[in-house]
């Protein structure tokens, strides 16, 4: 098996090429951006909104231990149960012995990335226990066995022409690519599943210290019915979700759905409070939360790259992401694509084998620019690169052409010298029109670019003719 | 004013004409130019592929090469950034640091600097074409230049300053970045000249010359009509070279 910076390679090499592709993501993209900026101009001041929620978050990320122990003790009064897990497995094996105990025969899930990160469908794949996405987006890419493209749009990638075909084949009944009727479609085979399945499990967009609740966002009503019809609600969240007051919401419900889709509130935002209690009309019997730290508390005792544990999943720096517009979300082979993807993933899953995210960047710093909580990620990428020198294998041709490049570089003569070595080859080649064949070192470059001309003088033996030597 | 050049390696060996045209512009508002013969290369090609220790001693020999000077300009925003942004962070530890944040504090991007220093319209520049300016990554996220290049393009005479859709997006180059993704590198410059043809340009030009580099190599690859300039190239224009110049210059020499 090819490893996975291999498979990066080959996929973006294919995808850099996929004209088609490119058109539908720059698209989509071009109407998140106009919906994002008609968003943004209803704050009254966008960078002090960042900065209010970066405050917020640097405090609830800096008293993890104080917050998250809150939160227990409040959901445990609420007649919640709190699970804390080490790693995915501990993490799977909570939720599978769970639905195993209970006799669970089907499970609903509203859209989670933390349980694409802990492969939780996998596991119940093994029970042979159904479970089944009720966002309309995830609901496709599940239908195609595809894991999502996008961590808010999972399905960015597919027309409607394709969705249609996809509904045809797998649900049947389908003659129109009508958004409307394909929505009614999916809705009509989702109810069924909402009504009969005996688990409903969730993410949280936030885990509220103060009061023990979870807020859930979503735009399809899915993530209420989730967790409120099944009879037990299962909710998975990563420790770094926490927010230590309720009415901190009232700062990241608003910039989660303006960077997210360019909404100024989502259309569902819910607060989860637990268990049915004694006459109240609706809700589970059952409230378990997961709390997975599956090496975020490696990130926390690390003061530089402590504020990755920021992100609230918006988004909004894949959308920014020229790289990420152009290689497309499944080439990252992670379940956390785009920039926080790129510099979050070499933390959890090992700098060895997903160093090559940190180095797919023209470190262009967009994502940075549009961060609702201000991670600074272009520099978290430079440092990992910097990581990745000090601590894992790296070619030793390249570490080698770098001492080159500095003892050259240590000498103004020295580098005078051989860059008029270089041009000089390197005129005679092109010259000999032998640009991008096998005898141009240069032709990583000439392969994409027409050769340049290489002038026959540096600026510097121009200065010297001109002025005489300093 | 004394004035050291800061010509950023790539342009030293690949387009020399950039750093001839920034001290011309540079001496015709009056400032005393010199080159430091002794400067190489800033260090950020190693520093942005994670070689620190290599980085590092180029740049305490960058800081003992311009000590001296009382203001440093540079064609490019990048080097500029790597200069004023980086140092500190690359010399933590190094008794040069503090020396290091002096000189990032006199070290400015060219357009930077003629905004800063020079009167509107001292530069007396003529350029009747069409122009677009190209938002190099560094020098607008690193150093917040947006209005800079286009201020100083607004007073040039006979130039028309035309837009270019998505000129804030990335135009692929990324240093090391283009060598070891050039499908991707190429494929962000594809991007760039497809915005480029739809643009009124007859020129696009940035503060950047290494992102020109790249993006002239992806134009005439796909025979573009469109042209590249360095902005000295064009601030060095004036009406006694008259029209011609511009047009004679093969686009090759002109970034």
């Amino acid at each position: 098996m090819s490893s996975p910076a291999q498979e990066f390679l080959r996929s973006a090499t294919e995808k850099s090429a996929d004209l088609a592709h490119r058109q539908i993501i720059r698209k989509g993209i071009d109407s998140y951006q106009a919906a994002f900026e008609g968003g943004r101009s209803r704050f009254l001041d966008w960078q002090d909104a960042r900065r209010r929620l970066y405050e917020i978050k640097w405090d609830a990320i800096n008293h993890l231990d104080r917050y998250l122990e809150e939160f227990e003790r409040r959901v445990i009064e609420r007649g919640g149960h709190v699970f804390w897990a080490e790693n995915s497995e501990e993490a799977c094996k909570y939720i599978a012995d769970l639905a195993l105990a209970r006799g669970v025969k089907k499970i609903v899930k509203s859209k989670s990335m933390v349980t694409e990160e802990i492969h939780l469908a996998h596991a119940l794949e093994k029970l042979s226990i159904p479970s089944i996405e009720t966002d309309l987006g995830e609901y496709i890419v599940w239908l195609r066995n595809e894991p999502p493209y996008h961590i808010v749009t999972p399905a960015m990638h597919l027309t409607r022409a394709q969705i249609a075909a996809l509904f045809q084949e797998k649900l049947g009944g389908i003659d129109s690519d009508d958004p409307q009727e394909l929505v009614a479609a999916a809705r009509r085979a989702l109810r069924r599943d909402f009504f009969s399945a005996e688990m409903g499990i969730s993410g949280a967009n936030f885990l509220i210290a103060d009061s023990g609740m979870i807020a859930l966002t979503t735009n399809e009503g899915n993530g209420r019915l989730c967790t409120s019809l099944p009879r037990i609600h299962v909710a998975v969240a990563g420790i770094e979700k926490i927010l230590p007051r309720l009415e901190d919401l009232a700062a990241f419900w608003p910039m989660l759905a303006t960077s997210g889709t360019g909404q100024p509130i989502s259309c569902y935002s819910t607060l989860v409070g637990g268990p049915r209690r004694p006459g109240e009309p609706d809700g589970p019997e059952e409230f378990h939360v997961v709390l997975l730290d599956n090496g975020r508390s490696e990130l926390l005792g690390d003061a530089e790259k402590r504020d990755i544990l920021h992100c609230i999943r918006c988004g909004a720096c894949l959308n920014a992401c020229p790289v990420f517009r152009t290689i497309g979300g499944h080439t990252y082979g992670t379940t956390y694509p785009g920039p926080i993807g790129s510099v979050l993933t070499p933390q959890l899953r090992g700098l060895n084998e997903f160093q090559h995210l940190s180095y797919a960047s023209s470190l262009c710093g967009a994502c940075t620019d549009v961060c609702p909580v201000k991670i600074d990620l272009h520099h978290h990428l430079l440092h990992n690169r910097r990581d990745a020198i000090n601590t894992a294998t790296r070619p030793w041709l390249e570490r080698r052409a770098f001492q080159i490049f500095r003892w050259m570089m240590m000498d103004s003569r020295r580098f005078a010298f051989f860059g008029w070595m270089a041009r000089l080859k390197m005129r005679a080649l092109y010259a000999l029109g032998l640009a991008g064949s096998a005898l141009d070192p240069s032709r990583a470059w000439t392969r994409n670019h027409s050769a340049p001309a290489i002038p026959a003088h540096s600026f510097r033996a121009l200065w010297r003719r001109a002025h005489g030597a300093n | 004013m004394k004035v050291s050049l800061f010509i950023p390696c790539f342009v030293d060996q690949l387009l020399p004409q950039v750093g001839i045209d920034l001290a011309t512009v540079l001496r015709r508002i009056g400032c005393d130019v010199n080159f430091p013969e002794a400067q190489t290369c800033c260090g950020q090609p190693a520093f942005n592929t994670g070689y620190w220790g290599e980085a590092k001693p180029l740049a305490e020999r960058f800081v003992s090469v311009f000590r001296s000077a009382d203001f440093v300009v540079c064609p490019s925003g990048s080097c500029t950034a790597m200069v004023r942004n980086f140092y500190p962070e690359l010399l933590a530890d190094s008794p040069l640091r503090e020396e290091a944040m002096d000189i990032g504090s006199r070290v400015f991007e060219f357009s930077e600097f003629l905004v800063t220093f020079a009167k509107a319209g001292e530069v007396a520049a003529r350029f009747p074409h069409r122009v677009a300016v190209h938002d190099s990554c560094h020098a607008l996220r690193e150093l917040h230049l947006k209005q800079q290049p286009r201020e100083v393009l607004r007073h040039v005479q006979g130039l028309t300053l035309v837009d270019l859709p998505y000129s804030e997006d990335c135009c692929g180059f990324g240093g090391t970045f283009s060598g070891k993704f050039p499908m991707i590198s190429a494929a962000m410059g594809d991007a760039k000249a497809a915005s480029a043809e739809r643009s009124a340009a007859e020129y696009v030009t940035s503060t950047d010359p290494s992102c020109l580099l790249h993006i002239e190599g992806i134009f005439r690859r796909h025979n573009s009509q469109v042209r590249i300039i360095s902005l000295p190239g064009i601030l060095a224009q004036t009406a006694s070279a008259g029209e011609h110049a511009a047009d004679a210059r093969p686009s090759r020499s002109a970034p």
